[in-house]
């Protein structure tokens, strides 16, 4: 038996210590906007946040988590969320999809961290998380546009 | 039946040509399923139906159901998109949902079975959504104007909205009961093009699935769970061909939530009550696998193999005049020779289904590409007729061809673990990342030997022999896309060329290897269009000519499209020769694939490793009436980010038949900071509509390779242009 915190509610499943954060996530909690891409912390699908600082839940054994504050994408709030969602949204960054819940994760977590980012400060924060359909030019587009929405 | 052989009882080509123009006649019990998935109702609570389309609800929503896969290439909203036009419906109230399997009401109009590939979902939906809308137009105003009791051409539909010049006003809801009591016109007038509101207008229309991405709530194949339902995944032999010779499950089975293990023949199924249960199960399982069968070669023989067959006769795949000849009288011949890698499609949800059998119906739901032949494959080998299983296409994550399986090799997997373990057991097969990595079905590995000669600034002589596997030879498919022994998704960009050549000449070969392949992003110009923009280049340099002029100068007045768009983009980017200005050199390259026109400018220096940086890509692209001019251009930008990504980096290679590529650490995927700045331009056009998902792909290969060559580099005749090792 573990316990965990995800998205404010407390949790207890009967899986074994190594089990990936991942898949306690969506196949015992039921969240499936955390996304599988690669199982080895290369590609950002499985992004979430552990206590405010993104993460890589595939490669994060459940029992490693303890008392931390788990967030997925099920759980986001706050004015940078809201802020890149819109700009996601308004931009139509999105092609399959399927790995925009960790683009997503990760641009919030950059402006969290930084208002205002550079080219160069988005690359730095962005180059974990592989997107096939390459919308690259998209969400870096949408990533200054929600910069610029949380200066109002 | 082996899971790789796909119950295909007639078959016929029904018309065209190109990559994937295919057709065939389906066996006579195949028709509308009814009965299983009860829960399955596409469309919701529509009152109103007119069509197999269209869906009015009371609350005036409209779905419109889609008969292509939305795997990110926007159908979801480009086929609503012309609906909605005809309709006056206002962009707020449309939805869509993807249609059942139902080869009678969805087939794909170029293909004649329900499926997408090819670049064609808009191209075939162009008229046939069109008139779904009108015609439901038409009876929501007739059911207006009896009610009002006045003549219909009296009525103005506006962004959703009936009305009458009398004040009165109504939505779609409110008429949609008694429009469905009305027939149903049989050929309602379209709109001229003058009167668009949507269709070509930058703004007009947000793509329908854009919100639930960004949120995380889209729901993909790997997202469905269902009571009782077991996660599979299957081991499968390193080597492809081998088969199961034996295996030892004891500590498989005693992993927590393993449930059972299964041979199915070409591989060990291990169901469990989880993802995590199931690789620790498939970690434990002792496997013997029989390679007696199997492939051995590895990618160095592979191309020691058919770089010697590129200097034999192959079979003639277009010809005029004589190359051979012409050759031979030349002061100089230049002579190239191109080195294409195996590629896997790495979409990023890995291959996935779910399917529920009761043992007389099932029920099946995954990101189906080919829903007619992948339900007759579930029918077959779960020995259902085919109207007891029923398909449901989910959102895919990404496909770039993987889905679209001549084998019918998931659909099959999925039955026969479903049947192994018997029925009532709701099952769901992912294939990891190193499952799809080193599973096969690659754009095949080609090897091409060009040579050429010029005279008087202008090219005398082409002569090009392709050598690669067909993944259509030997196939169900066979009848349908190889004509005279020549499979058109092989040679096609290479077989006809822009460029007036008084000599030209090109051949084929297609050795057989045990590797299995498939169609890729762009199918045959991934290489073609390499290779023939590469070689043009060359010889355009050769002969002292610019790579504008004196591309649009061999195409004389025969191909205006193609000639508009090199003119465009040179426009665009403000070309005036190569370079190189301040380390940064330009090249270029113009691609014909699927109906469409691409040309691309990309802007290249070199690093200080030895890496090129692609800086920005330039690219004008006629794909006729411009849908959705927003979503062509992701299309462009995401084509360039793909071919970019895969010209750089992208190899599958075989080590004595094995993968040696396992995860993205080692197959390197182009990201971020390795995108380019992209600028589209669309040129306009009254030309029916033509593919763009794959069109922005071909050309940035060869446009970077040119760019090199001006920086002094050279053309990369080996590709991927970084990291090669083979």
């Amino acid at each position: 038996m573990v316990s965990l915190k995800v998205n404010g509610t407390a949790h207890t499943v009967d899986v074994d210590d190594d089990t990936p954060l991942l898949w306690v996530i969506r196949d015992n909690l039921g969240l499936t906007g955390t996304k599988f891409g690669c199982g080895v912390a290369q590609c950002g699908a499985c992004t979430v946040f552990i206590d405010g600082q993104p993460l890589r839940s595939c490669v994060t054994p459940v029992s490693s988590v303890g008392a931390s504050e788990i967030t997925t994408i099920e759980g986001l709030a706050g004015k940078e969320a809201d802020a890149v969602q819109a700009a996601w949204t308004a931009r139509d960054v999105p092609q399959c999809g399927y790995c925009q819940s960790g683009q997503v994760m990760s641009a919030i977590a950059l402006l969290k961290e930084n208002r205002k980012p550079s080219d160069r400060d988005i690359d730095l924060a962005m180059n974990g998380n592989i997107c096939r359909c390459a919308t690259y030019v998209r969400i870096r587009a949408a990533i200054h546009d929600a910069a610029r929405a949380l200066e109002i | 039946m082996t899971a790789h052989d796909p119950k295909l009882s007639r078959r016929s080509l029904l018309a065209g040509a190109g990559a994937l123009v295919i057709g065939f006649h389906l066996p006579r019990g195949a028709k509308a399923q009814s009965g299983a998935g009860a829960a399955y109702r596409p469309g919701g609570n529509a009152t109103f139906a007119p069509n197999a389309f269209i869906r009015v609800a009371p609350d005036s929503t409209v779905t419109v159901l889609i008969k292509h896969i939305e795997m990110g290439q926007g159908p979801f909203t480009g086929l609503a998109t012309l609906a909605a036009e005809e309709m006056d419906a206002a962009w707020s109230q449309m939805r869509a949902e993807h249609a059942p399997a139902d080869v009678k009401l969805y087939a794909n109009l170029a293909f004649g079975v329900q499926g997408t590939g090819g670049s064609t979902a808009i191209a075939n939906s162009w008229e046939q959504m069109r008139k779904a809308g009108a015609a439901a137009r038409m009876m929501l105003v007739q059911a207006a104007a009896d009610s009002w009791k006045v003549p219909t051409g009296e009525i103005k539909v506006e962004e959703g909205v009936i009305s009458h010049a009398s004040g009165r006003k109504g939505s779609f809801g409110e008429f949609a009961e008694a429009a469905a009591k009305l027939s149903v016109p049989e050929n309602p007038p379209l709109k001229p093009a003058s009167a668009y509101k949507f269709i070509g207008k930058e703004g007009a229309v947000k793509r329908l699935d854009s919100a639930d991405k960004a949120r995380g709530k889209a729901q993909f194949t790997i997202d469905i769970h269902a009571p009782g339902m077991l996660t599979v995944v299957v081991a499968r032999s390193p080597r492809f061909g081998g088969k199961v010779a034996s295996f030892d499950a004891a500590e498989a089975l005693k992993v927590k939530g393993v449930v059972d293990v299964k041979s199915i023949g070409y591989g060990v199924a291990v169901y469990a009550n989880g993802m995590w249960p199931a690789l620790k199960g498939r970690e434990a399982l002792k496997v013997t696998w029989d390679d007696s069968q199997a492939e051995k070669r590895g990618s160095s023989e592979l191309i020691a193999e058919y770089r010697r067959l590129t200097r034999q006769p192959g079979t003639v795949a277009g010809s005029h005049g004589d190359a051979e000849a012409a050759l031979a009288k030349a002061e100089r011949v230049i002579e190239a020779e191109f080195v294409f890698p195996y590629l896997a499609h790495a979409p990023m949800e890995p291959l996935d289904g779910y399917l529920e059998w009761d043992g007389e119906k099932a029920h099946a739901r995954f990101g189906s590409q080919f829903q007619t032949t992948e339900h007759q494959t579930i029918a077959g080998v779960l020995g259902l007729p085919p109207e007891k299983v029923t398909l449901e296409t989910m959102l895919a994550g990404g496909s770039f061809g993987r889905r679209a399986q001549v084998s019918q090799h998931l659909a099959a997997e999925l039955a026969t673990v479903a049947k192994t373990i018997g029925p009532n057991r709701p099952v769901k097969v992912v294939w990891t990342r190193e499952d799809d990595l080193t599973g096969g079905y690659y754009r095949p590995l080609f090897v091409h030997r060009f040579r050429g000669a010029v005279k008087d600034g202008k090219i005398a002589a082409w002569s090009s022999t392709l050598v690669g596997q067909s993944f259509f030879l030997g196939t169900p498919f066979e009848a349908m896309v190889v004509k005279n022994g020549i499979d058109a998704t092989s040679v096609e960009g290479a077989n006809e060329i822009f460029y007036e050549v008084p000599d030209f000449r090109c051949e084929v070969h297609n050795p057989k290897v045990g590797v299995p392949t498939l169609w890729w992003r762009s199918v045959g110009h991934t290489h073609t269009g390499y290779a023939v923009e590469c070689f043009v280049d060359e010889l355009l340099q050769a002969a002292g000519q610019d790579a504008v002029q004196g591309r649009l100068a061999l195409m004389g007045d025969r191909h205006p499209r193609a000639a508009g768009v090199l003119k465009a983009v040179a426009e665009l980017a403000g070309w005036k020769g190569p370079g190189p200005v301040d380390g940064r050199a330009r090249g270029v390259a113009v691609v014909e694939s699927f109906g469409s026109f691409v040309a691309q400018i990309a802007e290249v220096s070199m690093g200080p490793e030895g890496e090129p940086k692609v800086h920005k890509v330039w690219c004008a692209v006629d794909c006729g009436v411009a849908v959705n001019p927003d979503i062509i251009r992701a299309q462009v930008e995401g084509g360039i980010g793909f071919g970019l990504g895969h010209a750089l980096y992208g190899q599958i290679t075989l080590d004595g038949g094995r993968p040696v590529q396992t995860n993205f650490h080692e197959y390197r995927s182009l990201r971020i900071h390795e995108m380019p700045e992209v600028e589209v331009t669309i040129i306009a056009s009254t030309e029916k509509p033509s593919g763009i998902g794959e069109p922005g792909v071909p050309p940035i290969g060869p446009a970077v390779a040119n760019a090199l060559a001006a920086l002094g580099h050279g053309r990369p005749r080996q590709l991927p242009m970084q990291g090669g090792s083979v």
